[in-house]
């Protein structure tokens, strides 16, 4: 017998897609079950306080958790959000019920022992709800108290040689596609950049002392599967310089029907025969491919790396060899002054090991915005309010035309005093020698 | 309930303490046929929905089952899954960005088994555990926030509203019948913690009542120069009133001017939005990531506002559904949703979906809403025009 009747959320277990209630009370089953004979060290029956308060949100249609509160571990600034009922007395097992950030390793592979020991961790100190994973990328683990969280820390720490994320204003935690680990698209190791920045910033990771939120996200290449340019501060794209590579015996391959065109994206609906004509050469953003039946000609020179013509034809069309990054800045959501995408800052730069080229734009841009941006205001905005120029200069990047995707059209234009001869100062006297008053 | 200690003294809190170690590195978790073949993979391709080969330049193969999850899992529910890893996958799995299950496996003779045991485990409610797809020109996992289950924010849940969507939209997750990938994302509340903000549709939830002022408590629990400068629109101004006869300090709110982002409850409690009449979703459609065939873009507003009908939403459910339909049947091959209402024109994208367009679909916010005036007489006569 279920503590709280739900006959609203019991609505959201059929259907076939997996249902998060089912998941919920199959817990409370466990966990009252408990056939390990665990000390549960918060109360055991959390998850069905939390379908009991989630029911009573459905019917109010207004949250029901309270406004943050400051908790946290010793020493650190983020990685831990406090969270409260506002209804402790009806659902006392989520009175308390903060969530846990455990940064995540790069790529977000794992193994059954090590993620044996979270569930081990949070089935004892937890409720044993997580969310697999958090928006920014983070193991998120959901629900416990106070009294337990220097207790988890210790076990992450010592146990599972494993690290908090960031929350509040500080860097969040870093994420990465998937990159050479299984992609041959990959234009640089994404992973390896995200795991060597997360721990290059580890004081910026943990103890807030920027305006806002600072994300980055490492993309290996311009398919983008991280949303890096939409969705972080600092974007890294994976980028290459030179030729695309052709197989020219592959595209005839392709064209003649042998290899499914994307991969085998498309098979669940009869679109006829591939056209490489239609599919490719038209497809193509700056029209810098010609198929004459028998060769497929790429002007290298014309090309913007959209990645259509490789997506379509992956065994014939390879990334150029000569790889790095293009780094994107500024990509926020609509929180405070609307969204914003990131704006290329640089058009490529190497991403090799040990990345301090990269180091040295970041810590060029952190040394600005820390002095500049306002009070919650993300790099974007500080960009927007200040100027691109500034960012500019702030990094000792110079002014090229990949900056913009059309120049100015408005001559309001700012000069600095030392780009105009002579200065501003000038003296009336020497003026009003050639002009009466 | 006694209380167990894993070690931490609390008199000595920097004892033995470990700090900044950062997250393990990623290469002791990779299945063996990856880490073999990092950096040297060929080519790939999708065999069926929801499973990938990647091949190697020295001809290794990995099979990827791909699997849909609901992102907030249960241990008893992450053991399942690790129990399965072990069962077939010599105990390593992975997790996508869109919040998508990865089984590997470095042999094609280890995948029926695979997929038939992923099929075969149902929650007792009915529905799938396991479900296989989301791959190539499919509906993917609903990336999506906290909602009413841990935020104090949300002016939407967002499980429950994914779990409606989903499931009507389920055929697409395990069909690759659309045009091109369509990425759904719902953000519970405009902090968009999941980026809803350029995706195919965004789901987004709004309020649409000014703060309520709580003055007994106000100056106690915030700072009120805080509360007034977080405010994007100026709208909040220091002022004094009188509660049960005292004269307190607190904030009044300009209503005309709020356009209800919560960015002052964020920074002081006292300031509340939330609100059964006043929260639901927009809809915003027409986002894109990838800089494939055309540049990044964000999502445009197309429905300002959906009320929130637990527990199945039934109307966003429907608008979804439809516009996911119309476009399917409309779009060209490898037309992204953005790309196909651009070509056809944005006028015509409301008479072909049949949405209402109402003024609250013209952007009125600061400069970049100019930008998006037409400034042309470049348009199509629709049956908008009497």
């Amino acid at each position: 017998m279920a503590k709280h009747p739900t006959p609203m959320l019991d609505q959201l277990e059929s259907g076939p897609w997996p249902s998060f209630v089912s998941d919920i009370k199959q817990e409370a089953e466990a966990r009252a079950k408990n056939e390990k004979g665990l000390d549960y060290q918060i109360p055991v029956d959390c998850p069905e306080d939390l379908l009991g308060v989630l029911e009573l949100t459905y019917h109010d249609q207004e949250t029901h958790w309270k406004h943050g509160g400051i908790v946290g571990v010793f020493g650190y600034g983020g990685g831990v959000i406090g969270r409260y009922c506002d209804q402790p007395e009806q659902f006392p097992g989520v009175a308390h019920f903060h969530t846990v950030r455990v940064n995540q390793p790069s790529g977000k592979y794992y193994t059954s022992e090590y993620l044996r020991q979270i569930c081990d961790l949070w089935d004892l100190r937890g409720s044993g709800l997580t969310n697999m994973h958090g928006s920014t990328g983070d193991i998120v683990l959901l629900g416990t108290t106070t009294p337990q969280l220097e207790e988890i820390f210790y076990e992450l720490t010592h146990k599972l040689n494993t690290d908090l994320g960031g929350s509040g204003s500080n860097l969040r935690t870093p994420a990465a596609c998937l990159g050479k680990s299984r992609c041959e698209y990959a234009c640089y190791d994404s992973q390896l950049l995200c795991h060597t920045m997360t721990n290059e910033y580890q004081d910026e990771l943990h103890r807030p002392a920027f305006p806002y939120k600072f994300k980055f996200k490492f993309d290996a290449c311009p398919n983008g599967c991280v949303a890096s340019i939409a969705r972080s501060d600092f974007s890294v794209i994976g980028m290459w310089k030179d030729d695309i590579k052709i197989d020219q015996e592959k595209v005839k391959a392709y064209v003649g029907g042998e290899f499914a065109p994307n991969a085998g994206a498309h098979a669940g609906r009869d679109w006829g025969k591939f056209d490489i004509e239609a599919e490719v050469v038209a497809l193509c953003p700056t029209k810098c491919m010609t198929w004459d039946g028998q060769t497929l000609k790429i002007d290298n020179a014309e090309c913007v790396r959209c990645m259509h013509c490789i997506n379509v034809m992956p065994r014939a069309l390879k990334i150029g060899d000569e790889t790095g990054a293009s780094i994107c800045c500024g990509a926020k959501a609509p929180i405070l002054d609307g969204a914003q995408m990131g704006s290329l800052l640089v058009p490529f730069i190497p991403a090799e090991e040990p990345f301090d080229e990269i180091k040295e734009v970041v810590e060029n841009i952190w040394d600005w915005w820390m002095e500049e941006g306002k009070n919650r205001e993300r790099l974007g905005e500080t960009m927007k309010r200040m100027g691109f120029q500034k960012l500019l200069e702030v990094t000792g990047i110079e002014a090229m035309p990949q900056h913009v995707s059309e120049p100015r059209n408005n001559p309001y234009i700012f000069f600095k005093e030392e780009e105009v001869p002579g200065g501003w100062t000038r003296d009336i006297a020497d003026y009003r020698s050639r002009h009466q008053r | 309930m006694a209380f167990i200690s894993s070690g931490y003294n609390p008199d000595k809190p920097m004892e033995d303490r470990i700090t900044d170690i950062g997250p393990r590195k990623y290469d002791e978790f990779l299945p063996p046929v990856i880490k073999k073949n990092f950096g040297e993979w060929d080519y790939h391709e999708i065999l069926e929905p929801g499973v990938l080969v990647h091949v190697a330049k020295s001809g290794d193969k990995v099979f990827t089952v791909r699997v849909g999850a609901a992102r907030l899992m249960s241990t008893t529910m992450i053991r399942e899954m690790l129990e399965i890893a072990d069962k077939h996958c010599d105990g390593h799995l992975r997790f996508t960005t869109r919040n998508n299950v990865e089984f590997m496996v470095d042999d094609e003779s280890k995948l029926a088994g695979l997929k038939e045991d992923l099929l075969s485990r149902k929650f007792a409610g009915g529905s799938y555990k396991f479900p296989i797809g989301g791959t190539g020109a499919s509906i993917t996992n609903i990336v999506h926030t906290q909602g009413w289950v841990h935020c104090h924010t949300p002016a939407t849940d967002a499980s429950g509203p994914v779990k409606a969507i989903m499931d009507e939209c389920f055929e697409h997750f395990s069909k690759m019948d659309l045009p091109a990938p369509l990425r759904i994302s719902l953000a519970c509340c405009l902090n968009m913690c999941g980026a809803v903000h350029a995706s195919d549709i965004g789901l987004v939830g709004i309020h649409r009542k000014p703060p309520i002022i709580d003055h007994a408590v106000l100056d106690n629990v915030c700072e009120i120069p805080l509360a007034v400068a977080s405010c994007p629109l100026g709208a909040i101004k220091p002022t004094k009133t009188e509660v049960k006869g005292e004269k307190v300090n607190t904030v009044a709110v300009n209503e005309d001017r709020c356009m209800y982002c919560g960015n002052c409850y964020t920074m002081c409690p006292a300031l509340p939005l939330a609100d059964k009449e006043g929260d639901g979703i927009a809809i915003m459609v027409g986002g894109k990531i990838s800089n494939r065939i055309s540049e990044p873009k964000f999502s445009k507003v197309v429905v300002a506002y959906v009320p929130n009908e637990t527990p199945r939403w039934p109307t966003l459910t429907k608008m979804v559904k439809n516009i996911v339909e119309v476009y399917s049947k409309n779009a060209r091959k490898y037309e992204r949703l953005g790309d196909w209402a651009e070509r056809i024109g944005w006028e015509k994208f409301f008479e072909v979906t049949g949405i209402p367009f109402t003024q609250h679909c013209i952007d009125d916010f600061r400069d970049p809403a100019y930008y998006t005036w037409r400034q042309s007489t470049q348009f199509k006569f629709t049956s908008h025009v009497k």
